[in-house]
């Protein structure tokens, strides 16, 4: 191991803190390295700041104004790994439901001085504006990812961090699938797996949580969930939640917009 | 009372309380008896528990990519098709950790896992799963190597078949020439008779400890008119199977791997993998490795995996099957064509799993028609 401590930060962007604080709830375990790792900035846990460059950046949130945007291509500059956590940083988060929308209209219906705001008529993901070595998925992530892709990156090997459908977890744990045997619409064959099966091991479909999986067909679950009795607006409100603005399922939506 | 060898397939007639029975007189031999419950309105195995009774009057209505769980209105046994997830489970588990290993000061220590065998008793396992066992068997005994783990849990395993009086809605064992009769592989089987004649199971040994345990049930001896009920009801129940397999279907797709009918299947597959999953002779599995914070110790451990994700094909700069195309065509392939030159037979037994546990539905039944129709 190398005798200097890897330098951890971590950074916030357009989130709700969801996902730095499943970093905080790790705290039993990540008090066991507390000596091998150096927490450089972390403002949900601490107000100590050390200056980059850093070892590793967690990057929670997504990009909705251009200061941000600029803010963010500093700590690329300054990180030798950066990863995106969370729904927000890698599919644009539940604000990026104001895309394609009259977000000045919004302002001014939200806000009592709608001077003082200053937006992008956009959400969208880290992964938009930089490149990034590693996207943590889910609204909030997992805790136990995170905590596996920590340790990974600590050994120097690869994270455990399967791209396959939400569908494999169910039938591993012996969750009986939802859409088969309920007729309820599901998400989970085309979200990528990682929740831990949270909501089809308590009869409910899947919420898409954690994104798109590798080479989603929306496009025939959607024509499932159709013939199967949802209505359309249903099907596209389904798309449009905390991953709104990951391509796979904006343009799924998009496809059952009224015309 | 030991009976020879020879005589061991002498059928007895049970009354329906026999078959609670049974499962109470494995136990008392020290197994653990796997065995079909009610849970979440769906068929599960679980271990019978001291307050347990076998389900009755239980059936499904099952199409491709649905599943309901339906009452009969009277007290049959067995009158639901195959378990939603088969015995595969309980002999190669989805997570099975293959070894440990722990950093010491001055050395990496490696702590095998061992797995300790296992009494189990697989109760009213169909004829199809008795047959996909015996492809496991084969899996993971291929004569060079032996999976410990798998032959653990196997080696000992007390098999009890229940032959179908109804086939499930998915069900093609008959083309598949894997059911509804069985006449091997288990050591007791079982015919529940019902609607002809006194409810009734027909019991049959096919072992000598399978005779032992079934004289320990109060029963009579079977007469030529109970064996000649039973051949008519599994007769019935085979012509009633409306999916057939087309005989030749291994040539078939192995000529045909440009046909159109893949790219009209891809259109609907989802890669989501379940057909694979709940498929009892579907073996793939993947090894992941992980490490503690402190980076002290660090596992090795197999889960099952599926030719429908994109890893699972993944080499060196790319994953060979990255079109929904192809990674149907492979496990089509695989179960109906290929599997016949790796382990000399097909590797689908018609348990119509996959078909009613697609959320979309899609059939491999329907398939290798509509490829056979239009055969190159
Ligand atoms: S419940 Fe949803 S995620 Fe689970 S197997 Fe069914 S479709 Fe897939
Ligand atoms: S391929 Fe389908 S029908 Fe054949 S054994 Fe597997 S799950 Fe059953
Ligand atoms: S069909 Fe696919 S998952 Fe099943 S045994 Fe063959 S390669 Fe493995
Ligand atoms: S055939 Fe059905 S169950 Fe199998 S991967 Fe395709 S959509 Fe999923």
């Amino acid at each position: 191991m190398a005798a200097r401590k890897p330098k951890l930060a971590v950074w916030k962007f357009s989130s709700c803190d969801g996902c730095q604080l499943n970093l905080l709830d790790c705290e039993d375990e990540l008090l066991a390295i507390a000596d091998s790792i150096e927490i450089a900035e972390f403002l949900e846990a601490t107000r100590a700041q050390v200056r980059g460059p850093y070892d590793v950046s967690l990057v929670e949130g997504s990009i909705s104004n251009d200061h941000d945007a600029e803010r963010l291509r500093k700590i690329r500059k300054q990180s030798k790994l950066v990863i995106a956590i969370g729904a927000c940083a890698t599919g644009g988060g539940i604000q990026a439901l104001r895309n394609g929308r009259d977000v000045d209209e919004f302002v001014r219906t939200v806000y009592a001085h709608p001077e003082f705001i200053d937006t992008l008529a956009t959400s969208t993901p880290i992964t938009d504006h930089i490149p990034v070595d590693f996207e943590l998925r889910g609204c909030p992530v997992s805790k136990y990812q995170l905590l596996e892709v920590v340790s990974a990156l600590l050994a120097g090997r690869q994270p455990r961090v399967p791209r396959h459908s939400e569908c494999l977890e169910c039938k591993m744990r012996g969750t009986v699938c939802v859409m088969v045997a309920r007729g309820q619409p599901c998400l989970g064959p085309v979200t990528q797996a990682g929740c831990g099966n949270l909501c089809p091991s308590v009869e409910r479909g899947c919420y898409g949580c954690f994104g798109p999986k590798e080479s989603p067909n929306t496009a025939s679950l959607a024509d499932r969930f159709l013939a199967t009795g949802s209505q359309r607006r249903r099907v596209r409100e389904m798309f449009q939640s905390f991953n709104a603005a990951a391509p796979a399922f904006a343009k799924e939506a998009e496809r059952h917009e009224p015309r | 009372m030991v009976c020879a060898v020879n005589k061991h397939l002498d059928a007895r007639l049970l009354d329906p309380a026999g078959a609670d029975e049974l499962v109470r007189a494995l136990q008392r031999r020290g197994f653990s008896v796997i065995a079909p419950a009610i849970e979440d309105d769906i068929v599960v195995l679980r271990e019978y528990g001291p307050a347990d009774t076998l389900p009755r009057g239980y059936s499904d209505t099952q199409d491709g990519g649905s599943y309901r769980l339906t009452r009969t209105g009277d007290d049959r046994l067995f009158a639901y098709a195959a378990a939603p997830q088969g015995f595969k489970r309980v002999l190669w588990p989805p997570r099975q950790t293959l070894y440990e290993s722990r950093r010491t000061a001055d050395r990496l220590e490696i702590l095998p896992v061992t797995e300790e065998p296992k009494k189990l008793a697989l109760f009213a396992a169909r004829a199809c799963e008795i047959d996909a066992i015996a492809i496991l068997d084969g899996v993971f005994d291929n004569g060079d190597f032996a999976d410990p783990g798998y032959w653990a849990r196997r080696r000992d395993a007390f098999v009890v078949l229940v032959e179908c009086g109804r086939s499930g809605d998915t069900c093609f064992c008959a083309s598949m020439g894997t059911g509804p009769a069985r006449e091997a592989g288990f050591d007791i089987a079982l015919t529940e008779i019902f609607g002809n004649g006194p409810h009734r199971l027909l019991a049959r040994a096919g072992s000598e400890r399978g005779a032992e345990v079934l004289a320990e049930i109060a029963g009579r001896p079977a007469t030529a008119g109970d064996a000649d009920d039973r051949n008519r009801m599994l007769a019935e129940v085979a012509a009633a199977q409306a999916r057939r397999m087309p005989a030749d279907v291994a040539a078939i797709l192995a000529a045909n791997p440009e046909h159109a009918r893949w790219n009209a299947v891809a259109e609907r597959c989802l890669t989501c993998g379940n057909c694979t999953m709940v498929c009892p002779t579907c073996f793939c599995s993947t090894t992941e490795d992980s490490s503690s914070l402190d980076m002290s110790t660090a596992t090795r451990a197999r889960r099952w995996d599926s030719c429908f994700t994109i890893d699972y094909s993944y080499i060196h700069g790319g994953a060979v099957r990255a079109s929904a195309r192809s990674r149907y065509r492979q496990w089509i392939s695989h179960k109906l064509s290929t599997w016949h030159e790796q382990f000399g037979r097909a590797g689908c037994v018609g348990c119509g799993r996959c078909i009613t546990w697609c959320p979309v539905g899609i059939d491999i039944v329907e398939e290798a028609n509509a490829i056979a129709a239009s055969s190159a």
